[in-house]
């Protein structure tokens, strides 16, 4: 048994059979096999050279390759790869260390890297990089195949991995996956989205979880109290299942809310939107009792199926995102690519700081075919029930109005094929920079409603990276600056009159329900299994009481304080929580 | 019946040393004898048939090789591979010395 500590980003508990996942750059971590595994492995080997060799020869082949140079270096890869004597060496660790093919792969290769790299020659130390390219050729076809098996699961499994991309997730069977625990992340990033929308429990930054993963054992993921709990003993494996029931039955409880009103108990309502990410999700926001989807994250249309979507695909999720919804107000946010949400295809530049650099709305306005193509879809899409736009990372007026300008490029275009639409479609913005949450006044004259994104306005505000686990602890909604952003921010959605809702990670937060309510927010948009807590919260609090902690916590002045006050004030309210 | 052996000495005289081409070009000219071939530098001995174990010799400009060769065809395996070597591994890259492999 090990017990592992890290922090929990998406709350539940789960247990089940281990899933690992390695990245393809990523040094294999060693792990056993039983006897009986030896030939099921072997065979994956040979598998895995077979099918290097054919991609060789087809290299070699397709390819007129005029510089010696190169040709040599395929040449030598495929020598290595027929080599008995180096296949032998390898399978010779599976058999008898008992390791996985792609961990001999790569203890292996490195030995043989190492070997060059330590001697005192130019030429040969050099080849170190040949055989670390022998190595990621036949670890592509080793890991690869594990990606396919997590696309076609048969059993339940928690997922182990060093970090979940996008792309990784995308892929995922979603019916068998019970939980997440990676080496690497932080609170919010994107392993914990999708946890969080899924509703399964997920743990990050443990660390290296190579080490010990027994064949066939099982693995807890407690996303309350952001423990893993690697091959438990029944003892500790008893008291989960405990832990767990106890849960569920709590779940059960909150879901008794679903019908009854979000408001206070003096009667202020309040609307509780979900965040979405796949159009199906919008059954789980109705099952919570939702009133509609405030964030229909659209980029995963891009980085699923490694094809950029056609107007049809957006169309077609949309529209079922809707018919769910059944009138409800849906708010689709145009694509909010770059950064840590690469396109599988399609350009984009290698940049050095990429948080800072061409993503989001900016990508869009240059990569206008991608956009308008999306504008098509939704403004097509908007005559099937009540839609919003929403553009991600405006930071000043110059940014909304080319960005509008371009809608009304495709309206008018619409218009010549006279295909209909709803031209008095709602066009609001997301609140995420320092920049326009400091100019919302006048950002407020030409949006329709704004919506906070607290995520990137917190990274951008405290400067602090949500994914490096070295700085992760300063990422903080309550710091003093950040919550003088958001007072602003209300205070002139307010003054214009236009709508105003959150929906970064602090609307899902118990803790911060109250100073939210506190300081007039009415609308919340959150990951759908979290709707019946947050409504919980909602109805056993007045709004008197939210605008007390709003003023005290107003004169606070560090994020320690603040945050221990609220959470102070969310116990009393409703213990079960916590 | 015992089988004929032939070994000789040589070395390495190209500047880059059994770098990649090189030890390509050498391991190929061995796979076209049925001979089993050995070579040694200091006190390891290697497969001459084997691309990793060759380059793993790390044999550099000035190293000094024994070449060792049993087999109906040791002396040919040995008098190609020697001339291979003092030529300093002139005569085109490996690749298109050919595919052949001993069995």
């Amino acid at each position: 048994m090990e017990i592992r500590k890290g922090i929990a980003v998406s709350p539940g508990i789960a247990i089940a059979k281990p899933m690992l996942i390695d990245s393809k750059d990523y040094r294999i971590p060693r792990r056993s096999i039983l006897p009986s595994q030896r030939s099921q492995e072997i065979q994956r080997l040979r598998k895995a050279f077979a099918t290097a060799v054919t991609e060789l020869e087809r290299v070699e082949s397709a390819q007129d390759i005029e510089e010696n140079k190169i040709r040599d270096i395929f040449a030598v890869h495929m020598r290595f790869l027929r080599d008995r004597s180096f296949r032998k060496r390898i399978t010779d660790m599976v058999n008898k260390e008992l390791v996985t093919a792609e961990y001999a792969v790569s203890a292996i290769l490195r030995e043989i890297a190492s070997h060059f790299a330590g001697i005192n020659d130019a030429y040969i130390s050099e080849r170190a990089a040949d055989i670390y390219d022998i190595e990621k050729r036949l670890l592509v076809h080793l890991l690869g195949k594990q990606q396919e098996d997590v696309e076609r699961l048969r059993e339940e499994v928690v997922i182990l991995a060093r970090n979940l991309t996008p792309t990784q997730t995308a892929g995922f069977d979603k019916t068998y996956i019970k939980g997440f625990a990676t080496e690497k992340g932080g609170r919010t990033s994107h392993t914990a989205i999708v946890a969080r929308s899924l509703g399964i429990p997920a743990v990050v930054a443990l660390g290296d979880l190579s080490s010990e993963v027994p064949p066939d054992c099982v693995v807890i993921v407690d996303g309350n109290r952001g423990v893993v709990v690697i091959d438990p003993d029944e003892e500790t494996r008893r008291q989960y299942e405990q832990y767990a029931l106890q849960m569920t039955q709590f779940v059960t409880k909150l879901r008794e809310l679903k019908d009854l009103p979000a408001q206070t108990r003096d009667g202020t309502a309040v609307q509780l939107f979900g965040n979405i990410e796949f159009p199906d999700e919008s059954e789980i926001v109705i099952a919570n009792g939702g009133e509609g989807i405030g964030l229909y994250r659209t980029e995963f249309l891009y980085l699923y199926g490694g094809q950029e979507p056609t107007e049809e695909d957006h169309y077609s999720a949309y529209a079922e995102a809707i018919r769910i919804v059944q009138g409800k107000p849906v708010v689709i946010r145009t694509m909010d690519l770059g950064a840590d949400k690469l396109p599988h295809s399609g350009w984009h530049p290698n940049e050095t700081n990429p948080v800072l650099g061409l993503r989001s709305i900016r990508y869009c306005l240059q990569a206008l075919p991608l956009f308008k193509t999306q504008l098509r879809a939704i403004l097509r899409a908007s005559v099937l029930g009540d839609v919003r736009v929403m553009f991600p990372l405006i930071t000043n007026l110059q940014e909304l109005r080319q960005a509008k300008m371009i809608l009304r490029d495709v309206m008018e275009d619409l218009d010549e094929y006279a295909v209909p639409y709803n031209a008095q479609m709602p066009v609001g913005i997301m609140i995420e920079t320092p920049s326009s949450a400091l100019t919302a006044g006048l950002l407020a004259t030409e949006s329709s409603f704004f919506s906070i994104g607290t995520n990137d306005l917190i990274q951008y505000t405290l400067a602090v990276d949500r994914a490096n686990e070295h700085v992760s602890t300063l990422f903080s909604a309550a710091e003093p600056a950040i919550l003088k952003l958001i007072r602003n921010v209300i205070q002139d959605a307010h003054k214009a009159g236009i709508g105003l809702s959150i929906c970064g990670e602090v609307a899902s937060d118990p803790e911060f329900i109250m100073l939210l309510l506190g300081m007039g927010v009415r609308t919340l948009s959150l990951a759908p299994p979290m709707i019946p807590e947050v409504k919980k919260i909602i109805r056993s609090a007045t709004l008197e009481e939210c605008n007390e902690l709003s003023r005290k916590v107003a004169t606070m002045d560090s994020s320690r304080q603040i945050r221990n006050y609220l959470r102070d004030a969310a116990m009393r309210i409703l213990p079960e929580s916590f | 019946m015992t089988r004929p052996t032939h070994e000789i000495e040589v070395e390495i005289r190209n500047p880059e040393g059994l770098h990649m081409r090189p030890a390509m070009q050498f391991v190929d000219l061995a796979n076209t004898f049925n001979s089993d071939i050995s070579v040694s530098h200091r006190d390891v001995t290697v497969d001459a048939k084997s691309i990793m174990q060759m380059t793993m010799l790390a044999a550099t400009c000035g190293s000094r090789l024994r070449i060792h060769a049993v087999g109906a065809d040791a002396g040919r395996a040995i008098e190609a591979l020697q001339q291979l070597v003092e030529n300093k591994f002139a005569g085109g890259s490996g690749a298109a010395v050919g595919e052949k492999k001993g069995s």
